[in-house]
């Protein structure tokens, strides 16, 4: 069993319209370099479903997003995302704009294989008036209490960035955090992973093991990116790039500013890539954020 | 006290944002920015030890630690709470948030989504977060660094993010005792809920500052607390732990242009 393809291979199962989901948190350990991949290729209509950083923003910008399922787009050092902002002031995208909770509680529902599950985030808010199709749902014991009834977030395709991955498809998470990624490989129908170190097979310790957070059954494909989190973060590895974000953020501000940061950082590939951001050394070597 | 002040309008906002979380007993003290998470540090490191904090990613402390790079010193937990552990915190109600929102109304209701029509917003900011989950679940507490009727709207807050007050936004049948919003930390003054039906009254007046200027900048109609009195000025004892937990001086940046704690007359 070898599930290793390239990043170009896991983007060709894309199809215009596919709901697609991206592991990570804001600007940390976002699968940059398939977000790249996608950037490059002509797949169009998108739902993306993400606790979004610049791969919300990036998609955006290429107007590859129909509709964007979301709690927030951040790049926390710099809170506002620049391209979402645009996208969503343009008020051209279809919103599903949820609590962070109810979020993973889609996720949940749907890889649990359930149609819902209840919850009291987003009752007495604009999350409720906002998605009519959000409903809500009485709880048939005695106490009767109205609940919403969040549904399952159901994914064509999952992206994920890890540490460590081998060829059957085992993931290590290395970092503090495993956020929610777990989650979006069990909402999936695929599950793409990228990762920074690719392994014939994991043999590992008790205590390494504990970072698998998700089984490999679930893992369609791996694609060997290393630093394919950049320019967020990658902990333990590596940090996210304030240096790249700033530019990315002031490229907003350019006439052509979108067109140019494609030239330069996303249609010459993943080598020029590196070379672009000074080379996999520095890459790698970022600070971790101290928060 | 003499002409001269030696703490900043900041120093005084921490003291009192850290008085939101006294009393709470053993729950997770979020403070979300630099004033907020001073405040809660400094609640921990003064009157109420008992307070659970993180670093500020997926480990708890039961020393706060410093704001910013911490050079040598590395820091000691005392367990794990990863982002899926706080929306278990959350939904089990032992938390007090302390977030700045964009918008905040009379009813407590607050924005962080966007300001204008929703679906051609004049400013798209971050998304609702995780306010509709914090406000129904548990104890809120906010931030304002600049009160203003732009923060204070005088109608409802442009996209509810947050649960308030207001009756008729609650579903028949749904529950609304295991919410509640304690204090509002301003530039100008702190404010509660405690008024006739929840409405908004001033608690405290920071040293030098006047109810009617407070009601001049606010969108909607504010009370007298009973027990209205000037914000207590911190003490040396507060300021030396202030001190100790922001050694890189980021509260100097947290309200604009750095004021004194008291305003020059």
């Amino acid at each position: 069993m070898n599930k290793q393809l390239t990043a170009a291979d896991a983007v060709a199962q894309l199809r215009d319209g596919m709901t697609i989901g991206f592991g990570g948190w804001g600007p940390r350990r976002k699968p940059m370099a398939i977000v790249r991949e996608i950037l490059r290729s002509p797949v169009k209509d998108l739902t993306v479903v993400a606790y979004g950083g610049p791969e919300v923003g990036m998609l955006c910008a290429a107007g590859k997003v129909r509709k964007l399922v979301f709690g927030f787009v951040t790049l926390d050092a710099i809170p506002l995302e620049p391209y979402y902002r645009k996208a969503r002031e343009a008020g051209e995208m279809e919103l599903m704009e949820l609590d962070e909770g109810m979020f993973q509680w889609g996720l949940r529902a749907a890889g649990m294989r359930l149609p819902f599950l209840p919850t009291r985030c987003g009752l007495a808010t604009d999350v409720t008036r906002l998605n009519p199709t959000l409903k809500t749902v009485r709880s048939p014991y005695d106490d009767g209490e109205v609940l919403l009834a969040m549904p399952a977030l159901n994914l064509d395709v999952a992206f994920l960035h890890v540490n460590d991955a081998d060829r059957l498809g085992n993931c290590l998470v290395t970092g503090p955090d495993p956020y929610f990624d777990h989650l979006f490989a069990r909402a999936a129908q695929q599950c793409f992973v990228s990762c920074e170190r690719l392994h014939e097979r994991l043999s590992l310790t008790a205590e390494q093991a504990r970072a698998n957070t998700f089984e490999r059954y679930l893992v369609t494909g791996v694609v060997h990116a290393p630093l394919g989190a950049h320019p967020t973060s990658c902990p333990s590895d590596y940090g996210w790039d304030l240096d790249h974000l700033k530019r990315y953020v002031a490229s907003a501000q350019e006439e052509n500013g979108w067109q140019q940061y494609v030239e330069a950082c996303v249609a010459g590939g993943e080598q020029a890539y590196q070379a672009q951001n000074g080379g996999a050394a520095r890459m790698g070597a970022l600070p971790l954020p101290v928060f | 006290m003499s002409a001269t002040c030696d703490f900043t309008l900041a120093e005084l906002m921490i003291v009192a944002a850290s008085e939101a979380w006294r009393g709470n007993g053993e729950v997770i003290a979020s403070g979300l920015g630099v004033i907020p998470r001073l405040g809660a540090s400094l609640a921990k490191l003064s009157h109420s030890p008992e307070l659970l904090m993180t670093d500020s990613e997926a480990f708890l402390v039961e020393e706060p630690l410093p704001l910013g790079p911490r050079g040598e010193h590395v820091a000691r937990y005392s367990g794990y709470l990863s982002f899926e552990r706080v929306f278990e915190c959350v939904w089990g109600g032992r938390r007090h948030a302390m977030i700045g929102p964009t918008q905040i109304d009379r009813w407590g209701q607050t924005n962080l989504s966007c300001v204008g029509d929703y679906h051609k917003p004049k400013a798209a900011m971050l998304g609702v977060r995780g306010l509709p989950g914090n406000s129904i679940n548990h104890i809120n507490s906010f931030f304002v660094p600049n009160h203003n009727t732009r923060v204070f709207v005088s109608g409802e807050v442009d996209m509810v993010s947050g649960v308030g007050f207001k009756a008729d936004r609650w579903p028949e049948g749904a529950r609304r005792d295991l919410m509640d919003i304690r204090q509002v930390i301003t530039d100008l003054c702190t404010l509660d809920f405690e008024g006739p039906q929840r409405a908004v009254q001033v608690r405290t007046l920071h040293p030098g500052v006047s109810f009617d200027e407070v009601q001049d900048k606010t969108g909607f109609p504010l009370l007298k607390s009973a027990q209205l009195r000037e914000t207590a000025l911190p003490t040396a004892e507060q300021l030396a732990l202030i001190r100790r937990l922001d050694p890189h001086g980021l509260r100097a940046t947290a309200i604009k242009g750095n004021p004194p704690g008291i305003r020059p007359a």
